[in-house]
C-alpha cells in the first residue's frame, strides 16, 4: 500500500487501463487507437486548465476562477474575430493569452496585496468575469458563420495523425513540466505551499509567487477560452460553465494535495484524463447524463478520502517532532 | 544539584489539597519531568520558578489533564486520581488561567465563560437568564461590574483577562493554576489581580501561581518550588528563603564545564547592530559582532530575543536603527535581502520555520541558495545535489538518499538539514535560535562543538538560548534583554550565572 501511493500515478495509469478494458468489453470500439485519441482530443482543453489550477493549488490557493475566465476571453476573441475577419489568427491567440493572464493577474494581485483568501477573491471574479462577458456580448450568441474559417478550423488542423488541439496540450504539458521541476519558479511553489512560513525564511516571496501562479492560470485559461470557442465554434456567456470544478477535481484525483506543496504534472495530467474517460464511457455504455454527474461525483470524493489517507500517514511525523518540541514550552 | 530541599518546619500541621508524588514526563528523546514531587494546600499560594524549559508548562499540561504523565502519582485530598482529559482535570476540581487567553471576541462575556457547560433549560437549549446571572455573580466576586451581555471585542485587555479568570472560576475549582498570569497586565493590573488571589485565598482555593518575576512571587506567594532541567530542585516557605538562595537553586552550579569553551581567534567587527527600535517589541539595542566571535542573546520569553533577530534577518522591520555590515551601511528589507547580505537565521521551532517537509534533503538544502545553482531562472539538479552533498556530509547527515522528503527524517536529522541549508548560502553572520530546544543533552554536545567549529572557521554567531549553562559555556559575549530593553553585555570574564539572571530578571 506504501509503495502504491509513492508511486500514485503508476495507479492511476492503472486504473484508467482497467477502467478502459472494462469499457471496451461493452462497448467493443471504445478501446481503438482513434477512439483512445478522441477521448485525448476531448480531455486537451481540462488538461490545460488542470495544469493552471494545479500551478495555484500547489501554492495553497485555489482558483475558481478559470471557467469564467474561460468563458469571459472565449467570447472577447470570438467578437473580435467576427467583428474583424482581418485580423490574423496568431494575434487572436495572443491576445486571448494576454486577455487571460490579466485576469488572472487581478486575481493575483487582490491575493497578494490586499492579502483577501483565494477562494473568496475567486469567487468574486467567477462572478465579475462571467457578468463581464455578459456585458461584452449582451447576451448574445457569436455563432460559427460569424468565425472565419481560419479561427475554427485550427485546433482541428491534422498534424502526424492527431488535431492540433491534442498537440498544443501536449505541448502545453512539457512546457509546464519544465516550469514546475526546471526552473526557480516552479521550486518557489512547491516551497510556498508545503511550508509558507520556511519559504519565507528562505528569501521566497511567496506572495509574488501567488501572484505568477494566478497570472500563470489565468493565461492557460485565456488560452483555453480560444480553443473552446473555436472547438465548439460557438461563444456564448454560459460557456463552460461549472468547469472550475473539473479543474479543481482533476487536480484532487490526480493527487495535488489541496493544503499546497504537492503534486506532480503528470498526476493532474492523469487526473484529467481519467475524468475524461468516465466522460466519455458512460454514454458509450449507456447510462444517462445525470447518473453520471453522481458518478463523477462518487470518483472525486473517493480519490479525496484516498488522498486524506495518504497525506495523514506523513501527518504523522510533524506530530511526533511537536511532541518532543512542546517539552521545552 | 546537591542543594537539599529546605525543610518546611510547618508542614505536618497543614492539611494538603493535591499533592503530586515521582511525576515523570518522558518525551521521544527527553525527559521534560524526572520525579517532580509537589503539595498544594488550601489558602496558599504555592509559587513554581524555574528557568523557560525547566518544565513548568509540562507540569501544568499534565494538572489539566493534556499529557497523561509517564511515571509518578496525584492525589487530591489523598485519594488517588488520574487525569485521562481536561475534562477529568475540570470535575476533579483544577481549573487553570494561561498566559494567553483562549476567549472568543464574537461571543458575549457570558457565553465566553460558560462555553462548554452553560446551563440548561429542562429541553436542552442554553438558559440564557440563568447564564446572565450566574456570569455576573462570578465577575461580582471579582469586583467587576463588566455587564455579561456584551460581546468580549468591546473589553480591554485587562477586563478580558478577567473574563478568562471568572471562566476558570465557573467550574468548581478547588485548585487554580495560573501560568504566568501577569504577562501582559501592568501594575496597576496586577495589583487588581493580587486582589482576587488574595480573595481565592480567603476562599480556601489551593493556587499554584507560575512566574518569572521574583518581586511578584514574594508579594502574593507562600510557598515556592524551583525547578531546573525537569526535577523540583527545592521547596519551602518563601518568608525563610532569601532570594540568592532561589537564584542559585534555578540556575545550578557547577554548569560552565559541560560545555567546554573552543577558544578561537577573534578578528574585527563585522556587524554593528546601531539603536534597533519597534513599536512594541524592542528599543535601543546596539550592539557589535566580530569575526570569529559567539554571542550570547539570554533573556526571558517575552525580552524581545527572536524579535530583535527576526528583524536582523528581514522578517520584520525595524521603526528605526542602522545595520552596518563590514563598514558598509545595509538595508535589510526581507530575508531575500539578508540572504543576499550574508546572514542567515536558523529558527528556533524547525518544524514550522525551517522545512518543507514535502519536499526531499536536496530540495530543501538547496531553497535559499537557488539564485547560486541556478542559470538564469533554470535550476540545475547536478548543483544543487553537489551542494547537498556536501553539506550532508560534513553534518553527518545519515539518510537513504538526498531525494527522499525531509518528512521521512528523524528530528535530530532534520535539525542536520536545516543548519546545512543555510550554511549552504555561505554567511558571514549566523544568528542560531535556540539552537538545542528539545534535544537530549549528548546531542547538545554535539552541537555546541559544531558551533565552535564554525566560529573558529571565521563565522560571526549570535546565539539565542533561554539555557543557562548552553548561553555560560559557549558564548564569548552576553547581550541580556529584558522587557524589550538592553539589560547590558557581559564580557566572558564577567559572566556568572547568578549575574545574567539578576539581569534578565530585573533584580540587580
Amino acid at each position: 500500500m506504501k509503495k502504491l501511493l509513492k508511486h500514485r500515478e503508476l495507479l492511476l495509469v492503472g486504473i484508467i487501463a482497467i477502467m478502459v478494458a472494462g469499457f471496451a468489453t461493452r462497448a467493443p470500439g471504445f478501446a481503438t487507437p482513434g477512439n483512445l485519441a478522441n477521448i485525448f482530443n476531448d480531455t486537451s482543453i481540462l488538461i490545460i486548465l488542470a495544469l493552471g489550477q494545479m500551478t495555484v493549488i500547489l501554492t495553497k490557493s485555489i482558483d475558481l476562477s478559470v471557467a469564467a475566465n474561460l468563458a469571459f476571453t472565449g467570447m472577447a476573441v470570438a467578437m473580435m474575430d467576427a467583428a474583424y475577419p482581418g485580423m490574423p489568427l496568431a494575434l487572436l491567440v495572443i491576445l486571448a493569452v494576454g486577455i487571460g493572464a490579466v485576469l488572472g493577474a487581478i486575481n493575483g494581485t487582490l491575493v497578494w496585496w490586499l492579502r483577501i483568501p483565494p477562494i473568496v477573491v475567486t469567487l468574486g471574479t467567477l462572478t465579475i468575469y462571467r457578468g463581464m462577458a455578459f456585458v461584452l456580448s449582451g447576451g448574445a450568441w457569436v455563432n460559427s458563420h460569424q468565425m472565419t474559417p481560419d479561427f475554427l478550423n485550427f485546433p482541428r488542423l491534422p498534424v502526424l495523425g492527431m488535431p492540433l488541439l491534442s498537440w498544443m496540450a501536449i505541448g502545453i504539458v512539457l512546457l509546464m513540466w519544465v516550469v514546475l521541476t526546471r526552473t526557480q519558479f516552479g521550486r518557489a511553489t512547491y516551497a510556498s505551499g508545503g511550508n509558507p512560513t520556511a519559504a519565507v525564511y528562505a528569501g521566497i516571496d511567496t506572495g509574488r509567487t501567488k501572484f505568477l501562479a494566478f497570472t500563470l492560470s489565468g493565461a492557460l485559461a485565456g488560452l483555453a477560452g480560444y480553443l473552446w470557442v473555436s472547438r465548439y465554434a460557438v461563444a456564448y456567456v454560459d460557456v463552460a460553465a461549472g468547469f472550475e470544478l473539473d479543474t479543481v477535481a482533476a487536480c484532487v484525483i490526480g493527487g495535488i494535495s489541496i493544503a499546497g506543496g504537492i503534486g506532480s504534472v503528470a498526476g493532474a495530467v492523469l487526473g484529467a484524463l481519467f475524468l475524461g474517460v468516465i466522460k466519455n464511457a458512460l454514454p458509450v455504455i449507456g447510462i444517462s447524463p445525470f447518473a453520471q454527474m453522481a458518478i463523477s461525483g462518487i470518483v472525486i470524493v473517493a480519490a479525496v478520502v484516498f488522498n486524506a489517507r495518504a497525506e495523514r500517514r506523513a501527518g504523522r511525523i510533524i506530530l511526533r517532532d511537536r511532541g518532543a518540541k512542546e517539552v521545552s514550552a | 544539584m546537591e542543594m537539599a530541599p529546605i525543610q518546611d518546619s510547618r508542614a505536618a500541621e497543614r492539611t494538603t489539597i493535591l499533592e503530586m508524588r515521582g511525576i515523570s514526563q518522558i518525551f521521544p528523546g527527553v525527559k521534560a519531568l524526572d520525579g517532580v514531587n509537589i503539595s498544594l494546600h488550601p489558602g496558599e499560594v504555592t509559587a513554581l520558578i524555574g528557568e523557560n524549559g525547566a518544565g513548568k508548562s509540562t507540569l501544568v499540561k499534565i494538572l489539566t489533564g493534556i499529557y497523561l504523565p509517564s511515571d509518578g502519582e496525584i492525589f487530591i485530598d489523598g485519594k488517588p486520581v488520574s487525569f485521562a482529559s481536561a475534562q477529568d482535570a475540570v470535575d476533579a476540581g483544577v481549573t487553570a488561567i494561561h498566559q494567553e487567553t483562549v476567549l472568543f471576541d464574537e461571543l458575549s462575556v457570558a457565553e465566553n465563560i460558560f462555553l462548554g457547560h452553560a446551563p440548561r433549560t429542562r429541553f436542552g437549549l442554553i438558559d440564557w437568564k440563568t447564564m446572565n446571572a450566574r456570569a455576573a455573580e462570578l465577575l461580582h466576586v471579582l469586583e467587576s461590574e463588566i455587564d455579561p451581555t456584551i460581546r468580549l471585542k468591546d473589553l480591554s485587555i485587562a477586563q478580558r483577562h478577567l473574563v478568562a479568570i471568572a471562566r476558570a472560576l465557573s467550574v468548581e475549582a478547588r485548585i487554580v493554576i495560573m501560568d504566568e498570569p501577569t504577562a501582559a497586565l501592568s501594575r496597576k493590573e496586577i495589583d487588581d489581580l493580587f486582589r482576587i488571589v488574595e480573595g481565592l485565598k480567603r476562599q480556601g482555593k489551593a493556587i499554584l501561581f507560575i512566574s518569572h518575576k521574583f518581586d511578584e512571587v514574594y508579594e502574593i506567594a507562600e510557598n515556592f518550588v524551583v525547578f531546573r532541567d525537569g526535577r523540583a530542585v527545592g521547596s519551602g516557605r518563601l518568608a525563610e528563603t532569601p532570594q540568592d538562595t532561589i537564584v542559585r537553586m534555578m540556575v545550578g552550579r557547577d554548569v560552565s564545564n559541560i560545555f567546554p569553551k573552543v577558544e578561537v581567534a577573534i578578528g574585527e567587527t563585522v556587524l554593528s547592530v546601531e539603536n534597533y527600535c519597534h513599536p512594541t517589541e524592542y528599543r535601543d539595542i546596539s550592539f557589535e559582532l566580530k569575526r570569529g566571535e559567539i554571542l550570547g542573546v539570554y533573556g526571558l520569553v517575552g525580552a524581545g530575543r527572536s524579535e530583535i533577530c527576526q528583524a536582523l534577518f528581514g522578517v520584520t522591520l525595524p521603526s528605526s536603527g542602522r545595520l552596518v555590515l563590514e563598514g558598509q551601511t545595509v538595508s535589510i528589507r526581507s530575508p531575500r535581502d539578508a540572504i543576499a547580505a550574508g546572514i542567515v537565521y536558523v529558527p528556533e521551532e524547525r518544524g514550522r520555520h525551517g522545512l518543507a517537509l514535502p519536499m526531499s534533503i536536496f530540495q530543501n538544502m538547496s531553497l535559499p541558495s537557488l539564485a547560486r545553482t541556478s542559470r538564469s531562472g533554470f535550476l540545475k539538479a547536478a548543483n544543487e545535489l553537489a551542494l547537498a552533498r556536501k553539506y550532508a556530509e560534513r553534518l553527518d547527515l545519515r539518510a537513504a538518499a538526498l531525494s527522499v522528503p525531509v518528512g521521512t527524517l528523524s528530528g535530530g536529522n532534520q535539525q542536520k538539514v536545516v543548519i546545512g541549508k543555510w550554511l549552504a548560502t555561505l554567511p558571514k553572520v549566523i544568528i542560531l535560535d535556540e539552537p538545542t530546544k528539545g534535544i537530549d543533552i549528548g546531542s547538545k554536545a554535539a552541537v555546541h562543538g559544531f558551533i565552535s567549529e564554525l566560529a573558529a572557521e571565521g563565522l560571526s554567531i549570535i546565539m539565542v538560548s533561554s539555557e543557562l549553562p548552553e548561553i555560560l559555556g559557549v558564548s564569548d559575549r552576553v547581550l541580556v534583554m529584558r522587557e524589550g530593553l538592553s539589560a547590558g553585555i557581559f564580557e566572558r570574564s564577567q559572566l556568572s550565572a547568578e549575574t545574567l539572571v539578576r539581569a534578565a530578571t530585573g533584580n540587580a
